[in-house]
């Protein structure tokens, strides 16, 4: 028997000797709201017997203000690729080494050396997705790869565009669809997208992160969208359509940290290497539609999103871009060219 | 007091009434502590922090680093040109707080056009009746402001209840453009206080002597001559109350501006609480609400003043 099999009867040992009366412990998650698996949840509450609270935020940054205080009592939180980094830089996680783990062997290799957290000795992947945008083909019939539809829409988008409101998001696009870099510090080049972004904006319904609800709706027929949401959506509205634009277009990974400060540590590793167990993995994927980045979940994925086109990107679409985080000097810049856009 | 005619049973006396005096101010000061600690702890103490925030620099991840700066304050009205670092004078801020006055103003204006008939007509019941009526004024509270905003949404959409049955009366054929627009933000921030207005009004119309426009009537005056001369004065601290309750929340409104107005253009609300999420400026963040307060509460030194010497004008 090793130590990491034991870890649970010795969790369950001392809680029982601490506290006779509840004979469980604890796991306090942190996650983006409408994220977490149920089924998940239960599942693990039964086989460890630990109760799971959870909890909800909708951005890195309302995370990151959180708990960079400490003390918050969460021992679990769902960081982003960047907000990772960044998390790792200010001391925040927990050097859990998940690479010890008894089911880190069913990691996908590929998401094992990440610029975020190489070696992957803080982090093991939630889910990983893309983000594009989603346009209904019956509105607009043309070709739907390119962000043109976007900065320099055909007539009939023209008004019925929803932007994500994410200062990231938007500008990337637009560094894309001019050819320029990501986390760019070029002042002409700066200059040129903010004039594309505040002549675009007078075609843009909306900016919103809620984009299932816009388009389900009929208030937008375009959404800048991420691949799960957009697979949601469609089920919805069977005309829309994923775009894989040949300008390029966002990649990212959410991922399960442990707080440096978590109250319930050994609870939180337990949870770390079940989420790597294929079958829970596919539950956290059957759940948000989002795929994981664990190898054999495949085999216990619904069958609707092993074919799905927002998942399973077409041979030709271009690498998703995985961005780092920018210099402060490029997030001021970019906060600068936000605030204009949004005047 | 003369202090030679002073016998013994005098000073007792002086004594007795001095320690009835200390204690009446002792009780007083401890009745008043809950008051002074709620104020304190809730009140000042966050504002202190604040205004401390507002004089640093902003951490690299959020949160401040503890060095003096008046960057935020200067930031609210210069921007360091992004492109050659050349300070110059910038409206962006300004304009940002411009269009919420100017949506606050009107929701307040609004507010007062429809809550002056409706307080009127309560106040005008007998008074069995009356508690019936503002039930109903009061009954939207009892759902979460969040929800009923949604519902709003609901009804204004392009395939909402209004556009649909336009449509289906055949007064359109195209839907109005309804949300996601100021307008649809001016409906929402109506909706949302349009209480606040009514029930300060129907306060002061509940005490107004119906008997005195019955005597302006008698006197020959015109319908619009008793509403401004008789009824109006009579409800104009109502008034001043529900209009400061309407425009208050009303410029700090995040929830509506957020839903209704399709986050594409900005409010005080929801600038400050970007400057704590997305764009990691506290001090700034910090900076532009306390403007906000100084603005609101110049506004109001104005106002009382204004109202006051009215006030006196007519007594």
């Amino acid at each position: 028997m090793t130590l990491k099999r034991s870890i649970p009867a010795l969790v369950a040992a001392s809680f029982m000797l601490a506290t006779p009366a509840l004979a469980e412990g604890e796991l306090n998650i942190y996650n983006w709201g409408n994220y977490t698996s149920p089924e998940l949840i239960e599942k693990f509450e039964e086989k460890y017997d630990i109760e799971v609270n959870l909890d909800g935020y909708d951005s890195n940054e309302t995370m990151l203000a959180k708990v960079r205080e400490g003390n918050t009592g969460y021992d679990i939180v769902v960081p982003g690729d960047s907000t990772v980094k960044i998390m790792i830089e200010q001391g925040m996680l927990a050097e859990i080494k998940p690479n010890e783990m008894e089911n880190f062997g069913n990691m996908d290799p590929k998401w094992v050396d990440v610029w975020w957290d190489p070696g992957r000795n803080y982090s093991v992947p939630w889910q990983w997705g893309t983000t594009s945008f989603t346009v209904d083909t019956e509105v607009f019939g043309g070709d739907i790869n390119t962000l043109a539809l976007m900065f320099d829409p055909p007539e009939e988008l023209k008004g019925r565009i929803n932007m994500l409101n994410d200062m990231h998001d938007v500008i990337n696009a637009g560094l894309r669809y001019k050819g320029y870099d990501r986390c760019n510090s070029n002042t002409d080049e700066l200059r040129d997208v903010t004039e594309l972004l505040i002549n675009a904006k007078q075609y843009w319904r909306t900016m919103d992160y809620s984009t299932i609800e816009k388009l389900t709706s009929n208030d937008v027929d375009l959404s800048q969208n991420w691949n799960g949401a957009a697979m949601r959506a469609r089920a919805q509205r069977p005309t829309l359509q994923y775009a894989y634009p040949v300008e390029g277009f966002t990649g990212w990974m959410d991922n399960v940290a442990v707080l440096k400060d978590a109250p319930n540590m050994e609870n939180a590793k337990l949870f770390v290497n079940f989420i790597m167990e294929p079958e829970n993995a596919a539950l956290i994927s059957n759940f948000a539609r989002y795929a994981n980045g664990i190898k054999g979940s495949e085999a216990f994925m619904d069958e609707e999103m092993l074919s799905a086109p927002e998942i399973v990107m077409p041979a030709d679409a271009p690498t998703p871009d995985f961005v780092k985080p920018c210099s402060q000097e490029v997030t001021d810049m970019y906060n600068k060219i936000w605030t204009k856009l949004k005047q | 007091m003369g202090a030679v005619q002073h016998s013994g049973a005098d000073a007792r006396l002086d004594e007795a009434r001095r320690r009835v005096e200390a204690d009446t101010r002792r009780r007083r000061r401890q009745l008043l502590a809950p008051t002074l600690i709620v104020i304190g702890v809730f009140g000042l103490f966050p504002l202190t922090i604040t205004l401390i925030y507002s004089f640093l620099s902003p951490g690299v991840y959020g949160g401040v680093t503890w060095e003096f700066s008046t960057d935020a304050y200067v930031q609210f009205l210069f921007e360091r040109d992004i492109f050659d670092d050349t300070l110059s004078f910038s409206g962006t801020y300004l304009s940002i707080y411009g269009r919420s006055i100017g949506l606050a103003f009107g929701a307040t204006v609004g507010a007062l056009l429809i809550g002056f008939p409706t307080a009127y007509f309560i106040a005008s019941k007998p008074p069995s009746q009356r508690n019936f009526w503002l039930f109903l004024i009061t009954l939207p509270f009892w759902t979460n402001l969040l929800i009923r905003t949604y519902a709003v949404l609901l009804i204004i959409r392009d395939e909402g209840i209004v556009n649909l049955s336009l449509q289906s009366i055949g007064l359109i054929d195209q839907p109005l453009t309804i949300l996601y627009t100021d307008f649809a933000v001016f409906l929402g921030l109506i909706y949302s206080y349009l209480p606040f207005m009514v029930l300060p009004l129907y306060a002061s119309l509940e005490k107004l002597d119906f008997r005195l426009v019955e005597a302006a009537y008698d006197l020959y005056a015109t319908r619009f001559q008793v509403l401004r001369h008789v009824i109006v004065p009579m409800a104009k601290p109502g008034i001043v109350a529900g209009c400061i309750l309407v425009f208050i929340p009303g410029l700090g409104a995040y929830i509506t501006p957020e839903l209704l107005g399709g986050g594409k253009e900005l409010m005080i609300g929801n600038l400050i609480a970007l400057q704590f999420g997305g764009s990691r400026n506290w001090p700034f963040g910090s900076a532009a609400a306390l403007i906000l307060m100084v603005v609101v509460m110049m506004s109001l030194i104005v106002y009382v003043r204004y109202a006051g010497k009215e006030g006196n004008s007519h007594g």
